[in-house]
């Protein structure tokens, strides 16, 4: 078993979930949301282990489905999901120098969704629905109206602090 | 009787029937449709939008997807429809490594041809300039995805043959085909088939080449090089150079191979006649005492290592017996320096010409290490002659060397789904009975298209009735296997070949995915020359007789174990 797997796979709770969808794998997507649901992301060895158990899929076509949709995760959320609207509205209201300086801030690989601490995941969202604050930023189900870089900097700043 | 209609090809009246669709049809009228993706024996996907049509009143359409309708007027050539293919390819080239001058596929690539045939010398698009890093892990195929032009071929031919590995990943202009994750293809349960290589229409799946290695090992006089030449491989190797598909090179391909400077050159079937002698010993033994049955046929590579992957349960059902090349080669190294002088165990390297990728896989098994040393695929050794200045249509025809060379109709029809069953059942009918079948010509196992995937036989053995399975590809060998272990299994022997068709349709062989035709031509080769054979029973080839009287002592002996079978072992991954 590789150390990288966050989560302990509990077989028995993914062979349940598959027995509800009747192992059939037009369910595939609801099955991820619900492993999506219950881990918080979709660990490699879940996706193998559906692909490998349900006839007419592969790991390589469950990775594929997985990669294809935005909704899904292939990495641990953090503790604190920030949510980045990057819809019509906010993008040219300047969502991005927001983006970038929640990145920067977190000290974001390239390539890298979560902080290494697992306190933070970042992803940006295509519409959150509040175009008249744009540009918004949602961290769990807290809504942060018209954000600038400096404003968001401020934010994650007390979040840290309150983590010490 | 099937209704027959008409549509206009050009301004030219085309009858059609129960052609799939519009591409097959505008063939018919002999005109050549462009298309990557497009592949008659694979499902149809639309997805490269290079055979596009123009059809009256209708517009642009894929004529890979559209189904023929009497009265439509196609046009194929139009100004509307080349600019859109000139722009589909100048979008593909725009996305891809262009690297020709040193890509394997270089000659043999749909993507270069096209270019060259549209006129394609600008490219108006910006090109894409970060290379990722290429696949070489695995013994048989590689994998660059800087040659994909995501045409999915690849994927569904491992996905409707096989045991799936390859899909899409990512979305957009991020899409990528790959294994789970992208992970290194030696790092997920790939049975090294190539049949993705097969249908790719670029380098973005090529087989790995051992052709240089090969030719250090030729050229240096401290080696005796050694050849064995696969059954499959005699009625394809031909094509490269012009021959039709299923015409029978053998002869000119021993000639060939001395002309590169193999010292000696023997031939797979007489192992596939040894094959039958041991396989068929262990089939009547296992159907005297009842046990472990049905024997699956272990000669695939493919399969043996998709059965360890995935029901290593099941692995008692394997013939223990090794697969031609397997037995070839240590019965070359143990014996030939007995007839040969200045050949010893040490000197001698096996390399053997083989319709299939997965061969180079099997000789890195940890059971058969050292035995075989080289595995070159039929297209590799037609570049080799080429490479070697060998002009093939002038060549005059030569005989194999002796006593690993003579073969029978039995050996030669392994090449072909069903051949390797048939073959055997002659054998052992012959072990039971001590007679042999009056009719040899078991046609019920034969066939090699897409509705001859899953066959059955039942042959009377005086009085006992045996029942035959044959499949070819995964998908078919899954439900056999899942057959057995349900108990619903009501067949003695199952035959398995990963690839569709079997060997003649082979990863390895010259490229054929365009028509599915050509592997029935192939087929047909081999069971006409069974037929014109003057004998075409294993046992009765006089060299298997002398080999087991001299040699072996019998089937089954002591030293026939240890040279001629092997083991297995799980290789399933633990989640």
């Amino acid at each position: 078993m590789s150390e990288a797997s966050v989560v302990k796979l509990d077989r028995k709770k993914l062979d349940e979930i598959l027995e509800t969808f009747h192992y059939s794998k037009s369910y595939l997507i609801a099955m991820l949301q619900k492993i999506q649901e219950i881990y918080k992301y979709l660990p490699e060895e879940a996706m193998t282990y559906i692909g490998e158990k349900i006839d007419g899929l592969s790991p390589a076509t469950v990775y594929g489905v997985a990669t294809f949709y935005a909704q899904f995760s292939l990495e641990p959320k953090g503790k604190y999901e920030i949510k980045v609207c990057d819809g019509t509205a906010c993008h040219v209201r300047g969502s991005m120098p927001v983006l970038n300086a929640i990145k920067s801030k977190l000290k974001l690989q390239e390539g890298k969704f979560t902080t290494e601490n697992g306190l933070f995941s970042l992803e940006t969202v295509s519409c959150l629905g509040a175009c008249g604050l744009a540009p918004v930023v949602m961290i769990n189900e807290k809504v942060y109206p018209q954000m600038t870089s400096d404003a968001i900097s401020i934010v994650i700043d007390t979040l840290m602090k309150e983590e010490v | 009787m099937t209704d027959i209609k008409t549509l206009f090809v050009d301004g030219k009246e085309v009858e059609f029937t129960d052609e799939p669709n519009l591409l097959e049809v505008i063939k018919k009228a002999g005109i050549t449709i462009p298309t990557f993706c497009y592949r008659p024996d694979l499902t149809t996907f639309g997805a490269c939008r290079m055979c596009v049509v123009e059809i009256d009143g209708r517009g642009i359409q894929s004529s890979c997807t559209m189904p023929p309708e009497a009265g439509l007027k196609i046009h194929t050539n139009t100004q509307r429809v080349r600019r859109i293919r000139k722009t589909v390819l100048e979008l593909l080239l725009a996305n891809h490594d262009r690297n020709c001058l040193t890509c394997d596929k270089s000659g043999n690539c749909e993507l270069q041809k096209y270019s060259e045939e549209y006129g394609i010398t600008k490219i108006r698009y910006k090109n894409k300039e970060e290379l990722l890093p290429v696949d070489e892990s695995s013994p048989s195929i590689v994998r660059d995805s800087n040659k994909c032009i995501l045409c999915g071929a690849c994927v569904r031919a491992c996905a409707e043959y096989q045991h799936s590995v390859l899909g899409f990943a990512n979305r957009g202009s991020k899409t990528l085909v790959q294994p789970m994750k992208g992970k290194p293809l030696a790092d997920v349960e790939c049975v090294n088939c190539g049949q993705c290589a097969a249908v790719c229409p670029t380098g973005a799946l090529t087989i790995k080449s051992d052709i240089e290695r090969v030719y250090d090992v030729v050229l240096n006089p401290e080696y005796k090089t050694v050849l064995q030449i696969a059954p499959s491989v005699r009625v394809a190797l031909g094509e490269v150079f012009g021959l039709d598909a299923g015409e029978n090179s053998i002869k000119k391909i021993y000639a060939a191979a001395r002309k590169i400077g193999f010292d000696l050159v023997f031939d797979t079937n007489f192992s596939a006649d040894l094959t039958i002698m041991e396989e068929a010993n262990e089939f009547v033994e296992r159907l005297t005492k009842g046990e472990n049955l049905p024997i699956f046929t272990s000669c695939c590579p493919a399969w043996v290592k998709y059965l360890e992957m995935t029901h290593p349960d099941m692995l008692n059902h394997l013939s223990s017996a090794k697969s031609p090349q397997g037995m070839l080669s240590p019965v070359i190294k143990e014996f030939a320096p007995k007839y040969y002088e200045g050949f010893t165990k040490e000197n001698i390297k096996v390399i053997s010409i083989m319709p299939c990728t997965a061969k180079k896989y099997e000789i890195t098994r940890e059971q058969l290490k050292g035995e075989t040393d080289f595995v070159l695929t039929t297209s590799e050794f037609a570049k080799m002659i080429k490479s070697s200045g060998i002009d093939f249509s002038v060549l005059k025809e030569e005989e194999a060397n002796s006593p690993f060379g003579g073969y029978t109709g039995g050996g030669t029809i392994f090449g072909a789904s069903g051949g390797v069953a048939e073959a055997a059942v002659r054998t052992a009918y012959n072990m039971v009975t001590g007679e042999d079948l009056k009719d040899v010509n078991i046609t019920p196992l034969r066939g090699v298209d897409a509705s001859s995937r899953s066959k059955e036989a039942v042959i009377d053995i005086k009085g006992t009735k045996v029942k035959i399975r044959v499949v070819s590809t995964l998908i078919e060998a899954e439900k056999a296997v899942r057959e057995v272990k349900e108990g619903k299994a009501d067949f003695q022997m199952l035959e398995v070949m990963a690839c569709p068709g079997g060997c003649i349709n082979g990863g390895g062989q010259p490229i054929s995915c365009y028509d599915s035709k050509i592997k029935e031509e192939r087929a047909q080769g081999l069971y006409k020359e069974d037929e014109e054979l003057p004998i075409r029973l294993c046992h009765k080839n006089p060299d298997i007789i002398r080999i087991y009287k001299d040699h072996l002592e019998k089937p089954g002996s002591h030293l026939a174990h240890k040279l001629l079978h092997t083991t297995y072992s799980s290789k399933k991954k633990s989640l």
